[in-house]
């Protein structure tokens, strides 16, 4: 088959390239632009591992073929650090709370609660595990993950204020 | 796992997209959230040689109330169903099965269209919108029909609809103001389909049912729509003899296969329970 041209934007910088219709969009990230932040655990859309925050939406990216991202947004967790390099908030989060043990399931971790604390800036605990539920973890037993999530969004939450 | 090669197509109008269709015929496939047909073509169930994407089609997104019917563009995502004010107030159902369905991830790219056309017995939307009496859009070279959710479903994996037609539209009688609804869905996690499931729209008047609607998923090579189920209930109390009724109508037709969520017998037992919580919830939320 041919390969046809896509064109995104990745973590703010504008790639294009040409890629072969069947090419899975964690394929493209991880071995076109190197962005190995997206894992693949299960490839068959069930572990979260290889979310990715695509056009505000959270998204597997091995159930996403590159080429239907055509012109559409893309941030993966490499984009998540802060203008200066320093951790953002949920990363820190993840690290102050022990939110990670082996570090697998964490970039898609982060980049779902990246979008959850975007669409809701106070969530219960109860609602942040509803919202990661399609995120697995099999190490953490997912009360640290809870609490980092909550860290973050003290965090922002308080800087809000400060800024009011 | 990667899929077998295609060719890709991204049409910008509905009349392109089907006339990719009947051009590649059983070649061709439509591809919206892609969240069943992937997974499947990474098996290589589907091997289908060209995909025609329909993400650029603008004009079959969105919500909006057509008369006596709510109609929901087949583009529309499960997110977009759940989040929907228009929805919660007129047919809340909705989403309460939607929020059912999978995780937030594959809610955002799922399609209503695609839930409804995928033929997959265990997908949630099909039985619903069986209880709802929902007619399906259909839109291919010779114009345009509907086919109502009752009658589109065959076996699994075969509808009513031919192969270059296009599911442009849900199309959705509002229930009635006051009407009592619930979706009960048995699943052993997240992101599992159904053991069994039941859904119940029925509306009371002077403590007595005046109708009401079951359909079952998961339980049957298609959707079931109970009529036996629902007319047990009509012109009771909705009291317990009626609901033992009802629940066995149901599991009467209810001809689940064993598989990893259970033999036969307890499937069908299932079915029951959902059946028996579902009227319970619903009756709660009824107007009496
Ligand atoms: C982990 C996981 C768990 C899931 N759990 C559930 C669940 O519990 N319940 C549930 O209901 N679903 C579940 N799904 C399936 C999910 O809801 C799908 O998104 C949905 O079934 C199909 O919608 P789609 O837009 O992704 O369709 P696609 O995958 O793009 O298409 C599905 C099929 O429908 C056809 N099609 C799509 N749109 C149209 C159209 N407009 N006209 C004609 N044909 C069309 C396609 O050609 C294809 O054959 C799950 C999926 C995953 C990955
Ligand atoms: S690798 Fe994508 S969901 Fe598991
Ligand atoms: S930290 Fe190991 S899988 Fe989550």
């Amino acid at each position: 088959m041919s390969k046809i041209p896509v064109k995104m934007t990745v973590n703010g910088r504008a790639v294009d390239d040409l890629v072969e219709p069947r090419l899975l969009l964690v394929h493209f990230l991880r071995e076109k632009l190197n962005l190995t932040g997206p894992h693949v655990g299960c490839e068959t859309s069930h572990c979260g591992a290889c979310t990715i925050d695509l056009d505000g939406m959270s998204v597997k990216s091995c159930t996403v073929f590159a080429v239907q991202a055509e012109g559409a947004e893309i941030t993966t967790v490499e984009g998540m650090a802060n203008a200066d390099g320093s951790l953002s908030a949920l990363q820190e989060g993840f690290m102050q709370e022990h939110g990670l043990q082996c570090g697998y399931c964490t970039p898609g971790m982060i980049m779902r609660a990246h979008r959850l604390l975007q669409e809701n800036a106070n969530p219960s605990d109860e609602e942040i595990r509803w919202e990661l539920s399609g995120n697995l973890c099999r190490c953490t037993g997912y009360q640290n993950i809870v609490k980092a999530v909550r860290y973050a969004a003290d965090k922002l939450n308080a800087q809000r204020e400060a800024a009011e | 796992m990667i899929p077998g090669a295609f060719e890709y197509h991204r049409p910008t109008s509905v009349d392109e997209a089907i006339a990719l269709m009947s051009q590649h015929g059983d070649e061709g496939r439509v591809i919206a959230g892609g969240h069943s047909l992937i997974p499947m073509m990474k098996l290589r169930l589907a091997e289908p040689g060209h995909l025609i994407d329909l993400r650029d089609l603008d004009s079959l997104r969105g919500i909006q109330p057509a008369g006596r019917c709510i109609e929901i563009g087949a583009m529309t995502t499960q997110q977009e169903v759940a989040v929907s004010e228009l929805l919660a107030e007129a047919c809340p159902i909705l989403r309460e099965a939607a929020l059912l369905i999978a995780d937030p991830q594959v809610r955002y790219c799922g399609t209503l269209g695609g839930n409804v056309a995928n033929g997959d017995p265990g997908n949630d939307m099909p039985a619903v919108m069986q209880c709802l009496d929902a007619s399906f859009v259909l839109r291919g070279p010779q114009g345009e029909r509907e086919v109502r959710a009752r009658d589109f479903y065959e076996a699994a994996y075969f509808t009513a609809r031919a192969e270059d037609e296009l599911v442009t539209a849900v199309s959705i009688p509002i229930p009635p103001a006051g009407h009592g609804y619930a979706y009960e869905k048995l699943k052993r996690k997240v992101g599992d389909y159904a053991t069994a499931a039941a859904a119940v729209v029925l509306t009371m008047s002077g403590g007595s049912c005046e109708s009401a609607s079951i359909a079952l998923t998961n339980v049957g090579q298609t959707p079931l729509f109970a009529e036996a189920a629902g007319q047990a209930l009509v012109g009771t109390k909705v009291d317990e003899a009626a609901v033992a009724r009802a629940v066995e109508a149901a599991k009467d037709i209810a001809e689940p296969v064993a598989d990893m969520r259970g033999p036969e017998e307890y499937r069908t037992h299932v079915t029951g329970v959902m059946v028996r919580r579902a009227v319970e919830r619903a009756l709660t939320r009824a107007r009496a």
